[in-house]
């Protein structure tokens, strides 16, 4: 398929990657899953814009980036309430843009609530595809745009499409998701919950913790009340999924997410689930966590419905035909 | 090792598999095999399988099947485990490695800890045949084992923020390379001018668990007309 240019880089923005739903089958070589951490909010975005529901977005982080468009092109922003302008004019979020060559699309300052924004572009981004994915895994310097993160001056090209436009859409507002401050996050216990002694979990699933700085796509370094170990604080070396909770000697709580290191010391007292990882996607420094235990039925419920409202997404949008 | 694997959930979409609590080298192999009949066995719904030391991730497709159902596969499946044990069959792979100086800055420490000379704490760690248990950390990282305890040392207490791309680490009795410039805690006592990780190249990462690993002394010259940055 052909590519063609579609944006240059003005300015990249605090952190601006390209990510695809992740990267499969390669944990056991050390490479990470990476791709979107809140799939709702990017697969809305490829919807907007009648992509595949992988097709790769731009993800971008608290303060989002400026970019200028290079040919006429449909996009979407969807996630983080941000202020976005197109030609210094308010843009909508959650809706189908046309743009020109030219225009000039810019975030500005902070988002307000939630902290990714997705970035789809009719056809998706065009990246070489590295070991399955288009995701970008900065540590290992390969996939997404260079193996990085965006820089000033840098060329997206997206896949062009024959089908463009069509219809312009929208994500009714009441499924717009609101990003409060305060996350509840549901979690299985384990795999390693039996190190910790029974004031410790209890700590754990009753105290919010509070995102530091420190937090990143690979991890969300948390404080608050230290959760106690009942004796070791390091375990054999065993794997990590996206979601583990990891407690180190100083029993301060670190939730891995989509880029976590593949394996890991320390043990885990819990497992968050698969939606509320997504979810987590849109906290930031200073947000408050807190854990709720839930049995594997409720969670294997409750995965199933997030899959389906994941599926109906295309469905619910509201179309409109573009003459 | 234990005398039947160990199951528990890891969140809603994998779990984990658990046939001792150590590094060793029969539990690994245990880990290893499972894992490799795990995929031939194309159970419904298995997705990938993360091996590491003594335990096996598993992830699964909550959309196709259940924790309980793939236990139920998997206890199937253990009567195999001593048939694929016995398929294992090892490379030997050579790491040409420049020692000390600024390419080992841990090695010095590494010999006072335990009272050597810098060539004795060499000798003892290019002598010694190690075996790669798992791959981790970061892309192509490999886990090695064991390092005699002549030379065995604890990481250092403050990681560092930066390990240059080809860097040998030692931390307790394991060994290891970084694949790529990173933070990390182990002494470094050596570096290679080896490419641990090419994305694009059919087999991704240079070792495999199992594969047998020698160290072998070299010079910087040496390092360097193998194509080594420094």
């Amino acid at each position: 398929m052909k590519a063609v240019e579609v944006f240059r880089v003005v300015k990249p923005g605090l952190f601006s990657s390209v990510q695809d739903l992740g990267r499969f089958g390669f944990q056991r070589f050390g490479v990470p899953v990476s791709g979107a951490m809140d799939k709702f909010a990017f697969m809305c975005a490829n919807a907007l814009v009648e992509n595949a529901v992988s097709d790769a977005c731009l993800e971008v982080t608290l303060f989002g980036p400026e970019l200028e468009a290079l040919n006429l092109t449909q996009m979407a922003v969807a996630g983080a309430d941000f202020s976005l302008f197109v030609n210094g004019k308010v843009a909508p979020l959650w809706e189908t843009m046309n743009v020109k060559k030219g225009d000039v699309i810019a975030f500005s300052g902070s988002a307000r609530s939630g902290c990714r924004a997705y970035l789809a572009v009719k056809g998706g981004i065009s990246v070489p595809v590295v070991l399955g994915s288009r995701s970008t895994y900065i540590r290992g310097g390969f996939g997404g745009y260079e193996g990085r993160g965006l820089r000033a001056g840098d060329t997206l090209r997206a896949f062009a499409s024959s089908l463009f436009p069509k219809e312009s859409r929208v994500l009714p507002a009441e499924l717009v998701p609101r990003y409060e401050d305060e996350f509840v996050v549901d979690v299985i216990l384990g795999p390693q919950e039996d190190m910790f002694t029974a004031e410790g979990v209890e700590t754990f699933l009753s105290q919010a913790y509070t995102l530091t700085p420190e937090s990143d796509r690979m991890g969300y370094r948390l404080d608050g009340v230290a959760v106690r170990h009942k004796g070791a604080t390091e375990i054999v070396t065993d794997a990590l999924t996206p979601g583990a909770v990891q407690v180190p000697g100083s029993g301060k709580p670190i939730v891995l997410m989509m880029d976590a290191q593949t394996s890991g010391g320390y043990p885990k007292i819990a497992t968050v689930t698969t939606s509320d990882i997504s979810r987590l996607g849109q906290a930031k420094p200073g947000n408050k966590i807190r854990f709720r235990k839930v049995s594997l039925t409720e969670a294997r419920a409750r995965y199933l419905d997030f899959h389906g409202s994941l599926s109906r997404l295309e469905e619910r949008l509201v179309k409109r035909r573009v003459f | 090792m234990y005398s039947s694997p160990k199951y528990s959930a890891v969140g809603d979409r994998a779990f984990l598999v658990k046939f001792g609590d150590a590094i060793d080298l029969d539990i690994n192999r245990k880990v290893h095999a499972f894992s490799r009949a795990i995929e031939e066995a194309r159970i419904y719904g298995a997705e990938e399988c993360v091996p590491t030391y003594a335990s096996l991730l598993v992830y699964y497709d909550p959309l196709k099947t259940s924790y309980d159902r793939m236990v139920f596969a998997l206890k199937d499946l253990e009567s195999k485990l001593d048939e694929y044990t016995a398929k294992t069959e090892a490379r030997v792979i050579v790491v040409p490695t420049v020692y000390g100086g600024t390419f080992g800055p841990d090695l010095a420490a590494v010999a006072e800890y335990h009272r050597l000379t810098e060539a004795e704490a060499i000798r003892s760690h290019s002598e010694t045949e190690y075996v790669v248990y798992m791959i981790g950390f970061i892309a192509g990282f490999p886990y090695m084992g064991k390092v005699p305890e002549a030379i065995a040392t604890p990481r250092l207490e403050t990681p560092r923020l930066k390990i240059p791309e080809g860097s040998v680490g030692i931390a307790g009795n394991q060994t290891g390379i970084y694949p790529r410039e990173s933070p990390g805690g182990w002494r470094i006592v050596g570096r290679t001018p080896l490419v641990l990780f090419n994305p694009c190249a059919e087999q991704p990462a240079l070792f495999q668990p199992g594969d047998r690993v020698k160290f072998k002394p070299i010079s910087e010259k040496e390092y360097r007309s193998l194509g080594g940055n420094t």
